[in-house]
């Protein structure tokens, strides 16, 4: 029990260190264009139709609960609104994160992860290169910049499918569905949710890239350290998610 | 005598509870061949590891020109590795790169050169080196073992480092190609002017090519001297390994 209270503690604490060494070289020029560039295509532009496909039936889903419930007080107008809440402050944003982890982040640990037990990160360090920032940082500027971009198309394509359910499954009136939905919303629950998304980007990175640096044992070791990372990020974005929530809400307001 | 470059001075290092190096000494001397021979896992790729410093050793000194690398920062490190090159086992090419890009790598980010025909030229010229002319295209998955282990070595020596170091260049290869990789590092000790320290069991090659040899066992090293010392030395372990390997040419009935 001692000892993995030990291990515990000191793989904390070695992650703890990993992270802020990436926070440090974000700041530190040159920047690899071409290489964010890349993985940009690859977590942003691949992952379109997957997001918005995914995106497009929660909306649905929740119209279709709301609208349910709503229809009692005579509310279901209101659905609209709640809908486009939920979706820019909350849903939009951890939706894509999960399906980003699970398409891209598990990718990343594997493939930084079979270089680590092929010798090609040790290589790399032999010929005076930091893998950190070759491989590590780029992808965290393309992820800060890719999960909020993904996330605002995952908006509108959550909300269109809301409305999708309201209007031709429902039968709700599509004007005031749409009227109630523009009063309520605020640019704040857009800002709130393109801020998580960033954030989220980078957790997922961090943690994912960290497991796959860390790997050892073989094609074994591969899929244990995919496995956690993917649990690990999945479990962090909802803690990350919970902990911005109420900073927003609590202290700034927003 | 030849200058010392390399001293490594009482080396321990042990993972976990398992000790692998203990107390090693040894002296790398410019311009020569050095080779260290030894059972499989006994640690002759960890004091590799050390001497180039992706390893720290728990204990002891490790002199290049009289600088302690134990001792070094990242950065000064990162510096000290320019002087060093290093063939993994496996060669440990980049898998998502071209043989072209593999070889690139150290050119453009350890001395900075730019894309162009310099670089191209320098390509080509160090595949012609080691006998590949005109496979720039190929990825290192469409190669042999062999063949990877030559874009290995033009990877290694592609900054004109002063010290290569090989980790078991001849493993697992058969004995004609084996012997073409020895005479490569014949040939970048000899026209290339670069120190050479080799890791074999293979005991037959190590005598026809290395000037020096140092037999590492139980965490030591046991012996140290020329090939025909070898050969005349009484040492247990050290006409143990001798014997077996010439074992059917008579040697043993010297």
């Amino acid at each position: 029990m001692l000892k993995f209270f030990n291990k515990f503690i000191r793989n904390s604490v070695d992650f703890l260190r990993f992270s802020g060494e990436c926070c440090r070289w974000l700041f530190v020029p040159p920047y690899r264009i071409g290489q964010i560039a890349e993985h940009i295509e690859r977590i942003g532009l691949q992952s379109i139709p997957i997001v918005a496909l995914s995106v497009f039936t929660t909306g649905m889903i929740l119209a279709l609960q709301l609208i349910n419930i709503m229809y009692i007080f005579r509310a279901e107008t209101f659905a609209g609104a709640a809908v486009a809440i939920a979706m820019s402050r909350e849903l939009a944003p951890v939706v894509t994160a999960i399906v980003l982890i699970a398409k891209n982040g598990s990718a990343m640990t594997a493939e930084i992860g079979s270089m680590q037990v092929t010798e090609q990160i040790a290589a790399m360090e032999t010929m005076a290169v930091s893998p950190l920032r070759y491989l590590v940082v780029p992808r965290i500027f393309a992820s800060i910049l890719a999960f909020p971009a993904l996330t605002a198309i995952a908006n509108a394509v959550g909300v269109y499918g809301g409305y999708f359910v309201a209007a031709y499954v429902m039968s709700v009136n599509k004007v005031a569905y749409n009227q109630t939905m523009f009063f309520f919303v605020d640019p704040d629950d857009i800002w709130t949710g393109l801020i998580k998304a960033a954030v989220f980007g980078f957790i997922v990175t961090v943690i994912c890239c960290y497991h796959g640096l860390r790997t050892s044992g073989g094609a074994k070791g591969v899929g244990r350290r995919t496995t956690a990372a993917v649990v690990l990020s999945t479990v962090a974005i909802l803690v990350a998610d919970y902990i911005m929530t109420f900073l927003f809400i609590r202290l700034l307001g927003m | 005598m030849a200058e010392t470059i390399v001293k490594v001075r009482n080396v321990f290092k042990s993972f976990g509870e398992h000790k692998i190096l203990n107390g090693v000494g040894l002296d790398i001397e410019e311009g020569r061949i050095t080779a260290v021979i030894g059972k499989s896992g006994t640690g002759k790729s960890v004091l590799l590891k050390n001497i180039i410093g992706i390893m720290k050793p728990d204990k002891g000194e490790i002199f290049f020109r009289d600088k302690d690398i134990v001792k070094m920062n990242k950065e000064e490190l990162l510096e000290i590795r320019k002087n060093i090159g290093y063939l993994f086992q496996d060669a440990a090419l980049f898998d998502f790169m071209s043989v072209e890009d593999n070889i690139k790598f150290p050119l453009v980010e350890q001395l900075g050169m730019k894309e162009g025909k310099e670089l191209s030229g320098r390509v080509a010229e160090l595949l012609e080196l080691v006998g590949l002319p005109g496979t720039e295209k190929k990825f290192p998955s469409e190669l042999s073992g062999g063949m990877r282990k030559r874009v290995g070595l033009a990877r290694a020596i592609a900054v004109k480092p002063k010290i290569v170091l090989f980790d078991e260049p001849t493993t697992g290869l058969d004995p004609i190609l084996a012997e073409s990789i020895d005479e490569l590092i014949d040939m970048v000790n000899k026209e290339l002017n670069m120190t050479c320290v080799v890791i074999s069991h293979d005991i037959a090659s190590v005598f026809r090519h290395a000037d020096k040899i140092a037999l590492l066992y139980d965490g030591v090293i046991q012996f140290c001297g020329k090939p025909d010392e070898a050969y005349a030395s009484d040492h247990e372990v050290l006409r143990h390994f001798i014997s077996n390997s010439f074992r059917g040419f008579g040697a043993e009935t010297r």
